[in-house]
């Protein structure tokens, strides 16, 4: 069982969301993956505004609507319009068929915004996606690190959170959120550096290890080789390539009365 | 297969799984390497060129029984790099050379790597060029400032006479292209290796547009997990054909002399 936890419908070469949706199963059939998690628009800016916001999770909203039983949807919010983002969670998450939430450049997570729209995510069993990267360059003004993450997700530990990218230079975001047993990392969207796969399993427990692609900006075949080459268990390998993200998903989903 | 994107030696920032060669050997051939490509991790940062070239020529000779195929180390701004020149020809009998221009402080418009090209193409070597060896992103604090070598001004120099067969190491980063002039995606003796190629069915996609005649299979093992770009050939529909020039018949040709 293969979930991936990273996905998006841009950039497919498609021209709607719903022949993106259609490439991205293609794709996934080819590689034996089964259910994909999916987030944010056809198109994306670094700050978007509410009316950006919700055009873009209509956008998944019609991207998904035929693919409920291989694709579940995060609802794409931004600290920097809490209420807007509020009225999205109730709208996609409460209301619709979304699972969690998506949160990327716009504003660092470390906020006292983003608490808010963690607590909505908790009172709804639904799980936080934050990108978050530690650029040798330098980050962008809103782009979250793991040790941002760190701060949000001790603030709120009934919150479920996914750390994404592993932070990206992975031996430190690892150990930015290693304390932390609400943060899971998420393996996608980076090169296929060995030992990845090894590092997190080692510091976090095979349990908080999260098999994602980032597709299509990433291929499927460069993540999942991170995890089909690490040397683990094929009980931790099962975990991390789906069992874990099952197991977090399981309650949201249950409260929908959705089948996994 | 034949992987033409591999090193030897410790990365300097990490140990690898499989930075011993008695492991690489064996996941190379796990994954149904038949050739491998050896440069050295040590030319990223050594100076001593003739040392590492002759522990790159030992291992290869050592272990693998034939798989690994040493590729020596040059750096064209270095005193008499001609010389270790001729030893990777005449002594070490290897038949590409791999240069590392970004970590060694010049850009391909320096006048000794059109030298070095000349020379390379005269005794009918390969010369691989790595663009770059990890993701910028993630470089270490020393080496932020370090950016992936620009391949523009390699393209007034393929018509020289010699000819020489160049390699893009590490230069596809997406099926367009991006950063690397057409000419050179165009170029009838310019090959690229796919070990950084991302993108949904990328591979795929850049067969449709430049061909599979120039496209190499290379892992950037063991620095990367060698079944990333195993795992490519099967997410993009290719037919036979293309999927066995890719992973083995392009590099066989160009061995050719």
């Amino acid at each position: 069982m293969i979930w991936d936890g990273h996905a998006h419908i841009a950039g497919t070469g498609e021209k709607t969301p719903e022949a993106a949706m259609a490439r991205l199963i293609v794709a996934a059939d080819r590689m034996e993956i089964d259910r994909l998690v999916v987030s944010m628009g056809v198109s994306w800016t670094h700050d978007p505004s509410p009316d950006d916001l919700t055009r873009q999770n209509d956008q998944l909203l019609r991207a998904l609507d035929h693919w409920n039983h291989r694709a579940f949807g995060l609802v794409y919010v931004s600290p920097k319009h809490v209420e807007a983002s509020l009225r999205e969670i109730d709208r996609c998450v409460r209301d619709g068929p979304m699972v969690g939430l998506k949160l990327w450049v716009a504003q660092r997570c470390d906020s006292p915004e983003a608490d808010e729209l963690a607590h909505r995510a908790e009172e709804l069993q639904a799980v936080i996606f934050q990108h978050t990267w530690i650029k040798a360059g330098g980050n962008l003004p809103g782009e979250s690190t793991p040790m941002d993450l760190a701060a949000l997700a001790s603030r709120r530990p009934e919150a479920s959170f996914i750390c994404g990218h592993g932070g990206g230079q992975w031996e430190l975001g690892v150990r930015a959120v290693r304390s932390l047993s609400n943060v899971a990392v998420d393996l996608g969207g980076g090169d296929p550096t060995a030992g990845v796969v090894e590092t997190a399993v080692r510091e976090l427990g095979a349990e908080r290890v999260l098999y994602g692609s980032d597709i299509p900006g990433r291929s499927f075949a460069s993540q999942l080789g991170k995890v089909f080459s690490a040397d683990l268990t094929e009980a931790q390998r099962a975990l991390i390539l789906g069992e874990n993200l099952r197991r977090l998903l399981l309650p949201i989903l249950r409260s929908k009365g959705v089948e996994s | 297969m034949i992987d033409v994107n591999v090193s030897l030696s410790q990365w300097p920032f990490r140990r690898l799984a499989n930075d011993e060669p008695e492991r690489l050997v064996a996941r190379l051939r796990s994954l149904g390497a038949t050739e491998a490509w050896a440069g050295n991790f040590d030319a990223l940062l050594h100076r001593d060129f003739a040392a590492v070239n002759a522990r790159t020529a030992e291992i290869c000779r050592r272990f693998g029984d034939g798989l690994l195929r040493p590729v020596g180390a040059l750096n064209p701004t270095l005193p008499d790099w001609r010389e270790d020149l001729r030893r990777c020809a005449e002594v070490h009998a290897t038949r590409a050379v791999r240069l590392h221009p970004n970590y060694h402080g010049y850009g391909l418009d320096h006048p000794a790597f059109a030298e070095l090209l000349d020379e390379a193409g005269r005794r009918g070597l390969i010369v691989q060029i790595a663009l770059r060896m990890e993701d910028e992103r993630c470089a270490h604090p020393l080496f932020k400032d370090l950016t992936a070598t620009d391949p523009a001004p390699l393209v007034p120099l393929l018509d020289r006479p010699g000819r020489p067969k160049i390699v893009l190491l590490n230069a596809l980063k997406n099926a367009a292209g991006g950063g690397i002039p057409r000419p050179l995606l165009e170029a009838e003796n310019v090959w690229l290796d796919i070990a950084m190629l991302e993108g949904m069915e990328a591979l795929g996609r850049l067969v449709d547009q430049l061909g599979s005649d120039r496209i190499l299979f290379g892992s950037h093992a063991p620095f990367f997990a060698p079944e990333a770009a195993k795992l490519k050939l099967k997410e993009s529909p290719l037919s036979p054909e293309n999927a066995e020039a890719i992973q083995r018949g392009n590099a066989h040709r160009l061995l050719a002399r």
